[in-house]
């Protein structure tokens, strides 16, 4: 009886079988162009993921209309100007360069300009207030001086002896 | 002087843009629909599957279309403020409902009443997508040539009645 067990508990992997996927088996060229264009188009429930890996109701059935236009033949451009036309730019990842979008793919590098341009207007003033100090004879004099005897390694061992 | 007032004049104007931008609703995605004609479909009624209901239809009247789904939580928030309007008869509304099952969907409309002329059903979704629903409800304002004026993001309130949609509505309908 229990070798039966055994026998038919390791039959059972023979007809497993794994459910999921059912949709990506029919074509897996056409998926595979599916998940590439869905990784660049944003999912509008959970704004910060991509419509490839959301699991959003509205990101299958996105998903899904998505691959029922490949199929129909369609480019990734047309799929992505019609997505647009229903969803604004909001859908894509990579907003496209337009007047409303203009600060925002230029500002950084205008901001960073304006940083430079300050920075060095703030150091040409700086030399500028920085005068170089003068030095009276006596005081030159007395550095010269010190700067021998510190120099000077008889005069550091010296020192050192006598600490 | 001048090195207070300009970090002083940098902070405020950044403290305005950061404080418009708390008040901003990331979830709201302006539709490029507004101002465009409504997508055309042709559904099935919710209550008569054998009769069809087409936007086409509706051709010289100002019109709202309403996406709800029995399953919508905001939609039993948004209900009561439908009813009201429908019986105040303004304005026709029309409802598409989405992503439903026909025997739910019907027993939503008998417990909480019906505002709708007649609601379509979309059971696939694909008509939400269309339409580019992202989040039930949504309402639509359409005048009489079929374009798209307004579309409501989230339940229709009194206060989104009174200010923008019955307005628009008369304005509309007057034209």
């Amino acid at each position: 009886m229990r070798y039966l067990l055994i026998l038919m508990l390791s039959l059972l992997p023979v007809f497993a079988h794994a459910g999921e996927a059912k949709d990506m088996a029919e074509d897996p060229v056409l998926e595979q162009r599916m998940i590439g264009l869905a990784e660049k188009l944003r999912c509008l429930v959970c704004q910060n993921e991509s419509l490839a890996s959301s699991h959003a109701e509205l990101a299958e059935d996105l998903r899904r209309e998505v691959r029922e236009q490949m199929q129909k033949g369609m480019t990734d451009q047309e799929i992505i100007d019609y997505l647009v036309s229903r969803y604004g730019d909001f859908v894509l990842y990579d907003p496209p360069v337009k007047t409303s979008t203009l600060v925002l793919w230029y500002g950084p590098f205008a901001l960073l300009l304006i940083g430079a341009g300050v920075l060095v207007y703030q150091l040409r003033k700086r030399r500028s207030q920085i005068a170089e100090p003068q030095i009276s004879a006596e005081d030159s004099r007395r550095a010269a001086e010190l700067l021998d005897q510190t120099n000077s390694p008889e005069e550091l061992n010296k020192k050192d002896r006598q600490a | 002087m001048m090195r207070f007032i300009l970090p002083f004049v940098v902070f405020v104007v950044l403290a305005v843009f950061l404080f418009v931008g708390l008040n901003l609703n990331p979830r709201e995605v302006p539709s490029p629909l507004v101002g465009k004609s409504a997508p055309a479909f042709t559904l099935p009624q919710l209550h008569e599957p054998a009769k069809q209901f087409s936007p086409a239809d509706m051709k010289g009247q100002v019109w709202l279309l309403n996406v709800w789904a029995s399953w919508c939580v905001s939609c039993k928030e948004e209900h009561p403020v439908l009813m009201e309007l429908s019986r105040r008869n303004m304005v026709p509304i029309y409802g598409l409902d989405y992503k439903d099952k026909q025997a739910d969907a019907e027993l939503w409309l008998k417990k909480g009443g019906d505002p709708y002329v007649l609601s379509v059903a979309d059971a696939e979704g694909r008509i939400g997508i269309d339409y580019g629903v992202y989040g039930v409800p949504e309402t639509y304002v359409i005048d009489k040539q079929g374009v798209i004026q307004y579309k409501q993001i989230g339940p229709v309130t009194p206060q989104s009645l009174t200010e923008k949609i019955l307005p628009l509505v008369a304005e509309l309908q007057a034209k």
